[in-house]
């Protein structure tokens, strides 16, 4: 369904199809967090899922690496891994593959690691599980991936415990045990949310380094838009569960068509336009959704809204149309743009 | 504390020679203090009455310590902080309450700071029965009213309790209830850091029409330079305890002075890929150091990428006027404004101050098991 478009011409390592994901408690209404999500990723490619919180962007990364649990979850559809189904597939399976082929870097580095464990014991355990190591061999290995990161002075670390080190680092040794077994699909799950300016632009230098040098394919989930400009090709834009937007990122910052994202682009104060722009915010918050099968989630905060926007008008739940070459969107009124853009600049054309 | 005005300016706050030091004590037996962490070590800044200055940096660097210690929710070690010319640091007990009717604060994350267990209404007309102030019952329920009101919140909401509202709207909360006592100054820490990007915008927008309309003083504490940029009129940069660069924020914005704030300013990711790939990248070498044990000379110099053999080690650089109301602390400012001196890479000052940098050996190490398993180099359209 979702072609691989401008990307590298090579069979994608990662097809998610139709994937849904429904948590149910018992004596309450079920919530559809993910609803229908289509995207792939080649290797080498770097594609991003954009959303604010609360949108379905890191229950989909949870889903795609069958890190949900079992219980009161239910999830549909279908995701491949070069080809192989992974729903339903068996835990011994996905064991094998978590961490060797497919890996993943949380937000919280602090919490994601293991206080009570050495850096080096931690590090070791990927290489020790996936690939016939002896203990010293992987020793070895494991300063080699710290020092591949960046973290000065490896041997020491190794016998560190994750308090020792700053925020940057802690993000860098988990990068490091993500890439321990050269992993063909790495999944990034706001990576440099809880890191500042400076180090956060030293993570991403080596998440694009990565990407160069190895071929790694990358999803980057985020909600910042200047994290995706800078790194993603693809850029997929969620709101409610849903894709509503996708396309290739030039195209999507110089002329967002779905109203949402060009709400996101018009209501983010920038450092290279004029002080002084005045805001545009969108109308209400992210509580203000109506569900997908009453029509568009956004029509109650969206300035284009029409009649029809609503299911019981038009007849039909809003669908994911192809929108020009490489580009899906899911909108019955999106933003026009008269005469060809001038600038790449998203904010004039966004109202 | 009555209508004479502060001596000459017209500056709503001024901060001199400001410290908060915080000791580290050790020992089982005895506490004893084996040294201070210097959160903020000698800060000097003013706010004229009805402007907005905007104080940025990364965590750590002693920000929003200098914000509570203006409102003595930190006790100052030395310094002085004149608030319409009374000295803050100074007073105490009755004094000190009545103070801080004028000056108020909003914090950033909105559900901590409110207490879950009162609604509204509650929460809004405690600052007026604390001060005896909105007379009477019937008074104050109008104010409390007018406020809502104000921050665009339906009075529907007088009945309900914090976490029935969305995060935007508890941040509303938070800013009415700083509101209710009509303060003078109004400290605002990160207050929409914790919100979504679509929200972020409305709650900012509130704030600049708030300031309009009552004729406020903000003082703004962020570490997001788009957002600083937006709303204040001077903007301070921060690196561990001191002020290292002051400036109206568009000067500022348009040619920082100091390496810092260059740096900082070009690791902001902007939103248009045609900028980002084009726009200048300084990365620093390593964290921040610690601010128990700061660098000696320029606190900057083991990240700097401009950093000289001469000066930068040894000598503290203080900070001075460059050009009208731009304040600096670089020894080398003038030539680094001037392009005669370049920056060096962030591998190149990590390999002469021994700190960490991102992966020294990226490029080389192509052969090794990190790429088994693919055949040609990929190329990156």
């Amino acid at each position: 369904m979702s072609s691989v478009l401008g990307g590298p011409a090579s069979a994608p390592v990662l097809e998610v199809d139709d994937l849904a994901v429904t948590f149910t408690r018992r004596g309450e209404k079920s919530t559809r967090a993910v609803d229908g999500v289509s995207f792939a990723v080649a290797p080498g490619e770097t594609i991003g899922l954009v959303g604010e919180s609360g949108c379905g962007k890191s229950v989909t990364s949870l889903a795609v690496m069958g890190l949900l649990p079992s219980r009161g979850v239910d999830v549909t559809g279908s995701v491949r891994f070069n080809g192989q189904e992974l729903i339903g597939a068996s835990d011994q399976m996905l064991r094998s593959l978590r961490g060797a082929d497919m890996a993943m870097v949380f937000q919280d580095p602090l919490s994601s690691l293991n206080p009570t464990v050495r850096i080096g014991t931690q590090v070791t355990e990927v290489l020790l599980e996936h690939r016939e190591m002896s203990k010293k061999q992987a020793a070895e290995e494991a300063a080699e991936l710290l020092d591949r990161v960046g973290i000065p002075d490896p041997r020491r670390r190794l016998d560190e415990y994750p308090h020792q080190l700053s925020g940057g680092m802690r993000q860098r040794a988990l990068i490091a045990m993500a890439l321990a077994c050269s992993p063909r699909l790495l999944i990034a799950d706001e990576p440099t949310t809880a890191l500042d300016v400076t180090i956060q632009a030293q993570i991403l230098e080596l998440l694009r380094d990565l990407v160069v040098d190895t071929g790694t394919a990358l999803v980057m989930i985020t909600h910042d838009l200047g994290v995706v400009a800078g790194l993603c090709d693809r850029v997929h834009v969620m709101y409610a569960g849903k894709i509503i937007e996708t396309a290739d990122r030039h195209d999507l910052f110089a002329r967002p068509r779905q109203p949402y994202t060009g709400g996101l682009l018009a209501s983010v104060p920038r450092l290279d336009t004029g002080r002084g722009t005045p805001l545009t915010p969108i109308r209400g918050s992210a509580r203000d959704t109506i569900p997908w099968e009453q029509g568009c989630a956004f029509a109650p905060r969206c300035d284009n809204a029409q009649d029809d926007c609503l299911t019981e008008v038009s007849g039909s739940i809003v669908p994911l149309e192809y929108d020009g070459p490489g580009r899906e969107l899911r909108c019955r009124h999106p933003l026009t743009y008269p005469q060809a853009p001038a600038g790449a600049t998203a904010l004039g054309g966004a109202r | 504390m009555t209508a004479v005005p502060a001596v000459s300016t017209d500056d709503l706050l001024r901060v001199e020679g400001l410290k908060v030091h915080f000791p580290i004590k050790s020992g089982i037996f005895f506490d004893r203090t084996v040294g201070h962490v210097k959160a903020v070590d000698g800060v000097d800044l003013a706010v004229p009455r009805g402007s907005t200055y905007g104080l940025v940096g990364e965590s750590g660097c002693g920000k929003s310590t200098l914000g509570r210690a203006i409102l003595r929710l930190e006790e100052p070690t030395a310094g002085r902080v004149l608030f319409d010319g009374t000295d803050v640091a100074a007073l105490k007990g009755e004094p000190l309450r009545h103070m801080r009717q004028r000056m108020q604060m909003v914090f950033q994350d909105p559900l901590g700071s409110l207490d879950p267990r009162q609604n509204v209404e509650s929460l809004l007309s405690e600052p007026l029965r604390a001060h005896g102030l909105g007379g009477g019952t019937a008074g104050i329920a109008e104010k409390v009213r007018g406020l809502l009101d104000a921050v665009g919140l339906p009075s529907a909401s007088l009945r309900r309790y914090p976490h029935e509202f969305s995060g935007g709207q508890r941040q509303r909360i938070g800013i009415a209830r700083a509101l209710t006592l009509e303060p003078d100054l109004l400290i605002a820490d990160e207050p929409v850091s914790a919100l979504d990007v679509s929200v972020q915008a409305q709650v900012l927008n509130l704030l600049g029409e708030l300031q309009e309309r009552l004729g406020l003083t903000y003082l703004v504490i962020a570490h997001d330079l788009a957002v600083v940029r937006h709303i204040s009129d001077v903007v301070g940069v921060m690196y561990l305890g001191s002020l290292v660069e002051q400036a109206p924020a568009d000067g500022l914005y348009e040619e920082p002075l100091h390496p810092y704030t260059r740096s900082l300013m070009s690791a902001v990711p902007v939103p248009d890929p045609v900028v980002e790939e084009s726009r200048e990248r300084i990365l620093l070498a390593g964290d921040l150091p610690s601010p128990a044990n700061p660098p000696s000379g320029c606190r900057f110099h083991t990240r700097c990428p401009w950093r000289q053999e001469t000066r930068c080690d040894d000598e503290v650089p203080v900070l001075r006027e460059l050009a009208p109301g731009r304040l600096v602390s670089c020894h080398w400012a003038e030539e680094i404004r001037d392009g005669v001196l370049h920056p060096k890479s962030a591998e190149e000052v990590a390999a002469t101050m021994g700190v960490d940098v991102r992966g020294t050996g990226a490029g080389a190490i192509e052969t090794d098991a990190l790429v088994q398993g693919i055949d040609a180099p990929i190329e990156r359209t």
